[in-house]
C-alpha cells in the first residue's frame, strides 16, 4: 500500500478519484431523478468537440473543453426546456455533431499524435497536478452552487410545474442544472473517459437511491459509493494491469448488482 | 370540523382531521371577488385554447370547471397561477396581479406530473410548499428548516391524517395517501385559494370519496376551485360550476344549463340539474349505453 502511494502517479490519481466521487456523487444525483441521464450522455460526447478544438488551437485540454460543453449544454437545456417530446432529438443531434466535429478538428490538427483512446476511456493514473487543482477549484463551484439552491434543485427536481407556482426560478435552474453536468462530465472524463463517463454519474446515485430517503443524503451516500468503486478499480487494474476507467465501472456495476440483491433480500426478510 | 364518516382504507385506524377555523383573509380580498377573469384569451402558436373567458369566483365558493380534454381546462389553472399570462383580458386574483398574490394561492397539480420515484420524505414533500422570496439568490435558510417549519408542516399533515406517515418515503404511500400529502404541501402556506388540477387521477374510487370528503371540510374555509372530469365524485360538494371548451359558462349554482350542456356535448333543449347529470352519468357508465340522452 505504501509503495503504492510513494507513486506520484498514483497519488494524483487518487486525488482525482476523490475529486470526481464528489462531483458525481452530487450532480449524478441530480441527474438521476431528473431522468436526464441520456442529455448527460450527449454532454458527455458534445465534450469530444472541446477536446479537438483545445488541440487544433494548441489550448489547455479541461479548460477549453469545459467552455465548449458548458455551450453545449446551455444549448440542449434552451431547446430541451418543456419541450420533452423533442429533447432526444435535440440531444441526439449535438451528441454525434459534437463527437464529429472532435475527430475532425483532431485530423486538421498539424502533428496530432494525442492519444484518442485516452479521452475515449480515461486516463486516471496520467492526471497531471495541475488538472487536480482544476478539478478542485471545479468541485468547490459545484458543491457550493448546490448547497446554495439545494431546496430549489429538490423542489424542481420533484415537481417542476409545483416549483413555478412557488416562485421558484425553474428556467434558470434547469439551465444551471446543465451547466453543472457538463462542468462534472469534464471532470469525470479524466477519470472513466467520455464513453463511460455515464456510468458513473448513474450508478452510484441508482445505488444510494434504494438506501436514502432525501436528495441530500442520496448525495453523500452516492459520494460515497462513487469513491469506493473507484479505489476498487484502481486495485483491480492496478493488479491485472487493465485500463483503469473500465475496471472502476466494472466495480460499480457489480457493487449496484449486489446493493440491489440485498435490497430485494432486506424487503422479503 | 369534521368530514363525514365513511370507510376509506387512507383514513382506516385515525380520527379525521380537524379543520381550521375560516381563513378567508377577508382584509386581503377587501370584498372583491377572489378570483375575476375579464376577456382572457390564450393560445399556444396559432391554436386558440381560450376565447373571451369570463369568471368570477367568490369567497367560500368550491367552484368545479369541466369540460373535454382540450378544452382548456388546465390553460385556465396555469393563468390564474400566474404561470401563463394572458393573450388578452386581465386576471386579478385576490384583488391583485396572481404573481403578486403566490404566497396566498395554494395549488395541487396532476398527480401524473410527479417523479413517480424519489427519495424523499412525507413531511419534506409538505415542506417544499412553503413560499420562497421571489428573487433568484432569495433561496432562504440552507440546507434544512427550523424547527418552527418543521413543526408547521407536522401540523399540516395532522389536518390531512398524515401525520403518522410523515417520516415515510413519498413513493411508499398509495395513490389516495399521495393527493392526500400534496394537498398538505399547498395548505402549508396558508392560502386563501386552493386550486385542483385533476385532483383524482390515479386515485381508487375509495381514495376519491375520502379525498372529496377532506376538500368539502377545508371549503368551509378556504376558497376551491378545482379543475376534473370526475364529477361523479365531486357533485354533492360542490357549490357551483363552469364549463370550458374553448369559451367559459358559468353558473352560480349546481345546475348545468342548456348553453353549457350544449359547449360540451352540441343542441340540447332543456336544462339538466347537475344532481340528474350526475345520475345519468353513473347510468350511463353501469349500463354502457350511448350518451346522447342527457
Amino acid at each position: 500500500m505504501m509503495d503504492v502511494l510513494g507513486m506520484e502517479f498514483m497519488r494524483n490519481a487518487l486525488l482525482a478519484g476523490l475529486l470526481a466521487s464528489l462531483a458525481c456523487g452530487v450532480i449524478g444525483s441530480l441527474v438521476v431523478v431528473n431522468r436526464q441521464v441520456f442529455m448527460a450522455g450527449g454532454v458527455a460526447h458534445t465534450a469530444y468537440g472541446g477536446v479537438g478544438l483545445a488541440f487544433y488551437l494548441g489550448l489547455p485540454v479541461l479548460p477549453c473543453a469545459v467552455g465548449f460543453t458548458v455551450v453545449a449544454a446551455l444549448i440542449m437545456a434552451m431547446a430541451s426546456f418543456g419541450r420533452a417530446e423533442r429533447s432526444d432529438s435535440v440531444v441526439g443531434i449535438l451528441w454525434a455533431a459534437g463527437m464529429a466535429m472532435g475527430i475532425i478538428l483532431m485530423d486538421l490538427t498539424p502533428g496530432y499524435n494525442v492519444d484518442l483512446m485516452s479521452y475515449l476511456f480515461g486516463s486516471i493514473l496520467a492526471v497531471p497536478k495541475s488538472d487536480i487543482l482544476f478539478m478542485l477549484v471545479l468541485d468547490a463551484f459545484i458543491l457550493s452552487v448546490v448547497l446554495f439552491w439545494y431546496k430549489d434543485f429538490l423542489s424542481l427536481s420533484f415537481d417542476m410545474e409545483f416549483a413555478r407556482s412557488t416562485g421558484v426560478p425553474v428556467r434558470l435552474l434547469y439551465a444551471l442544472m446543465q451547466v453543472l453536468t457538463a462542468v462534472t462530465v469534464i471532470m469525470v472524463i479524466q477519470v472513466a473517459g467520455l464513453i463511460l463517463v455515464i456510468a458513473l454519474l448513474t450508478i452510484p446515485p441508482m445505488l444510494a437511491e434504494l438506501f436514502t430517503k432525501s436528495l441530500l443524503k442520496m448525495m453523500a451516500l452516492a459520494t460515497l459509493a462513487s469513491l469506493v468503486f473507484c479505489l476498487a478499480g484502481l486495485a483491480l487494474s492496478y493488479h491485472f494491469d487493465i485500463t483503469s476507467g473500465a475496471s472502476i465501472i466494472a466495480m460499480a456495476t457489480a457493487g449496484y448488482v449486489v446493493a440491489w440483491g440485498l435490497r430485494r433480500l432486506w424487503r422479503r426478510a | 370540523m369534521h368530514p363525514p364518516d365513511h370507510s376509506c382504507p387512507s383514513c382506516a385506524g385515525h380520527d379525521h382531521p380537524t379543520i381550521p377555523e375560516p381563513r378567508f383573509r377577508s382584509g386581503l380580498i377587501s370584498g372583491r371577488p377572489v378570483i375575476e377573469l375579464s376577456g382572457v384569451s390564450f393560445a399556444y402558436d396559432s391554436r386558440e385554447v381560450l376565447s373571451d373567458v369570463n369568471l368570477t369566483v367568490s369567497a367560500g365558493d368550491f367552484l368545479a370547471v369541466i369540460g373535454p380534454n382540450g378544452g382548456g381546462k388546465t390553460t385556465l389553472v396555469k393563468i390564474i397561477l400566474g404561470l401563463l399570462a394572458p393573450g388578452s383580458g386581465t386576471v386579478r386574483v385576490l384583488g391583485a396581479d396572481p404573481l403578486a398574490v403566490r404566497p396566498a394561492v395554494g395549488y395541487v397539480p396532476q398527480h401524473a406530473l410527479i417523479q413517480p420515484s424519489f427519495p424523499v420524505t412525507v413531511r419534506d414533500v409538505v415542506l417544499l410548499g412553503l413560499r420562497r422570496g421571489g428573487g433568484f439568490f432569495s433561496t432562504g435558510r440552507w440546507p434544512g428548516y427550523s424547527a418552527a417549519e418543521k413543526q408547521k408542516a407536522l401540523d399540516t399533515l395532522d389536518m390531512v391524517d398524515m401525520a403518522d406517515l410523515a417520516g415515510r418515503r413519498f413513493d411508499a404511500l398509495s395513490g389516495g395517501q399521495k393527493q392526500r400529502v400534496l394537498v398538505a404541501r399547498a395548505l402549508i402556506s396558508d392560502p386563501a385559494l386552493l386550486l385542483f388540477d385533476e385532483p383524482t387521477s390515479n386515485i381508487d374510487p375509495q381514495g376519491k370519496v375520502c379525498l372529496f370528503d377532506l376538500l368539502s371540510a377545508l371549503s368551509a374555509s378556504i376558497t376551491i376551485v378545482m379543475v376534473s372530469h370526475d364529477l361523479i365524485s365531486a357533485s354533492t360538494r360542490i357549490t357551483s360550476v363552469a364549463v370550458v371548451n374553448t369559451r367559459l359558462i358559468q353558473n352560480r349554482g349546481r345546475e348545468l344549463t342548456p348553453t353549457m350542456l350544449e359547449l360540451i356535448y352540441g343542441t340540447h333543449d332543456a336544462s339538466c340539474p347537475l344532481d340528474e347529470y350526475i345520475k345519468g352519468m353513473s347510468s350511463i357508465f353501469t349500463a354502457g349505453g350511448p350518451r346522447s340522452h342527457i
